[in-house]
């Protein structure tokens, strides 16, 4: 089980938190000015890196907000954590 | 290829079984080949042994990063069915079915395939609801299954407790009476075998680290570990890695990859006659022929390739079959561990051709990919072969997402996702 840093919490137990998907992705402001390849890529495609990976969390048993982290996806370690509407950190070694 | 048979085997006895060759060469790679597959587990490995067998390419190599089988095709519960509810998906994994209960002839190896029957438990008024419209869509669709009475149920399977007592109770099942399970390592080491007879290089320890492509943008070579070997048609089946290879290709996919989890009980002596799944409380059993109880658990929630999951996970599915099957309450768990599964947002595959000339992609089989290995490599090599899809999985493109056309079997599929 992950101990996700909640940036408002510290660190809690995964059973805590619901995950919510790639961090950054942000929504078109006129979805009806995008071609269907373009909004095919915002809706389904996602980086699914094999390492770093900036990811959305919310501490739904918690604090009950969303934030983000830096999480390496073969180590399952975290690098970091931000704030919603935040600038991203540089991932913490 | 040493041909397997009771005559081989007597034959061997008299030499006390030491004469028997290696099963399949272990070559160093050709400058170039025909087609080059990708991933060498049981999807790469039965495509390289299609494309040699009916589709006549003799230069034909697969590379694998470790060694065959060793990833999702030795990690999973081995559960083959094909009650999914939609025309397509029925089709699809029904074709993999037929082929399955052929199998072990075709390859000249026992993959013990054992059509035992699949039950899936109903613990809800919806989920009875659900599953009789499975039964319905899937007797049209002409694939077997039948609905069960809690009664029948037990009858079925007799470990299994109706009893009003539970907190999820049976309130009936779902029954398909030819699915059941195979062994996984013999379906890696059957079509490795097979193909490696028909001049197949099944390359391991040989991961890819690039491809290079022509100025027209087409495949001409991949980089690999050992060495640049160069192809005009290269054909992806590398499961939880797919994003990683096809961003070689400068591809993004409609993937995310999560660990999936199974685990193994002590073996014990014949308890278990048939595979029951629950998706409701979420558990998947059944006994291996060692007599390990095979049990397999969710997902996690986040995105990972470490290849284990979290223990919370392994435990709400203990919690639940030590709720259908109170005897095994006692038993202790041996082994348990994850695979990496490569998931769409629709959770049908992904059999096609891609963007980039000479590249298809065989990917998406999410949590439950064992069971289409024979069909999937039937079509994905008739799709690199032809370069166009057979009609089985020409609805499972990559553009579906572009276009809206999705197999929507994340809500509709037996399975709980």
């Amino acid at each position: 089980m992950l101990l996700i840093p909640c940036p408002y919490c510290g660190e809690r137990p995964e059973l805590e938190f619901a995950y919510a998907g790639e961090a950054g992705i942000v929504r078109p402001v006129d979805p009806a000015l995008l071609d269907d390849e373009s909004w095919g890529a915002f809706l389904y495609q996602r980086g699914n890196p094999r390492g770093l990976h900036g990811e959305r969390w919310r501490h739904v048993n918690g604090c009950g907000r969303f934030f983000n982290t830096w999480r390496n996806t073969v180590s399952d370690a975290f690098h970091g954590a931000w704030k919603a509407g935040e600038t991203p950190p540089e991932p913490v070694p | 290829m040493q041909r397997f048979s009771g005559f081989a085997l007597a034959r061997q006895a008299l030499s006390g079984h030491t004469a028997w060759g290696r099963q399949w060469r272990s070559p160093e790679p050709q400058a170039q080949y025909d087609a080059i597959i990708v991933g060498g587990g049981g999807h790469g490995l039965a495509t390289a042994f299609h494309l040699a067998r009916d589709h006549g390419l003799r230069r034909v190599a697969v590379l694998e990063k470790a060694w065959v089988g060793g990833g999702n095709t030795g990690r999973n519960t081995t559960i083959i069915r094909s009650n999914y509810l939609f025309d397509a998906s029925a089709r699809l994994y029904d074709h993999a079915v037929k082929l399955w209960e052929q199998l072990s002839q075709t390859l000249n190896y026992n993959v013990m395939f054992s059509q035992r029957g699949v039950m899936m438990l109903a613990h809800t008024v919806h989920d009875e609801q659900v599953f009789k419209r499975h039964v319905h869509a899937n007797r049209l669709a002409g694939v077997d299954n039948e609905w069960l009475t809690p009664e029948q149920a037990k009858a079925f399977c007799p470990p299994l407790n109706i009893g009003p007592g539970m907190r999820y109770p049976v309130l009936g099942a779902a029954l398909q009476r030819r699915a059941g399970v195979a062994r996984h390592d013999a379906v890696a080491w059957g079509y490795a075998r097979a193909a490696d007879a028909l001049g197949v290089d099944i390359i391991e320890n040989c991961a890819v680290t690039g491809i290079v492509r022509n100025a027209q943008g087409a495949v001409q070579a991949v980089e690999t570990t050992k060495g640049r070997i160069g192809t005009a048609k290269l054909g992806v089946v590398a499961a939880g890695n797919t994003s990683v290879l096809m961003g070689m290709a400068g591809l993004r996919m409609p993937l995310e990859s999560y660990p999936l989890q199974a685990l193994v009980s002590e073996p014990v002596k014949p308890v278990f006659p048939c595979v029951v799944m629950s998706n409701t409380i979420h558990a998947y059993i059944s006994q291996s022929d060692k007599g390990e109880l095979v049990i397999g658990a969710g997902t996690d929630a986040y995105i990972s390739y470490s290849q284990r999951g979290a223990l919370h996970v392994s435990t709400h599915t203990l919690e639940a079959i030590c709720e259908l099957f109170p005897q095994f309450r006692r038993l202790r768990m041996l082994r348990n561990w994850g695979g990496i599964v490569d998931v769409t947002p629709d959770r049908s595959p992904i059999i096609a051709k891609t963007p980039v000339p000479g590249l298809y992609v065989n990917c998406g089989w999410g949590t439950g990919g064992f069971k289409a290995t024979p069909g999937s490599g039937h079509l994905f090599a008739y799709t690199v072969a032809h370069d166009a899809p057979h009609a089985i999985n020409a609805p499972f493109t990559m553009e579906r997402f572009r276009d809206g056309t999705m197999i929507d079997e994340a809500a509709a599929a037996a399975v709980a996702h």
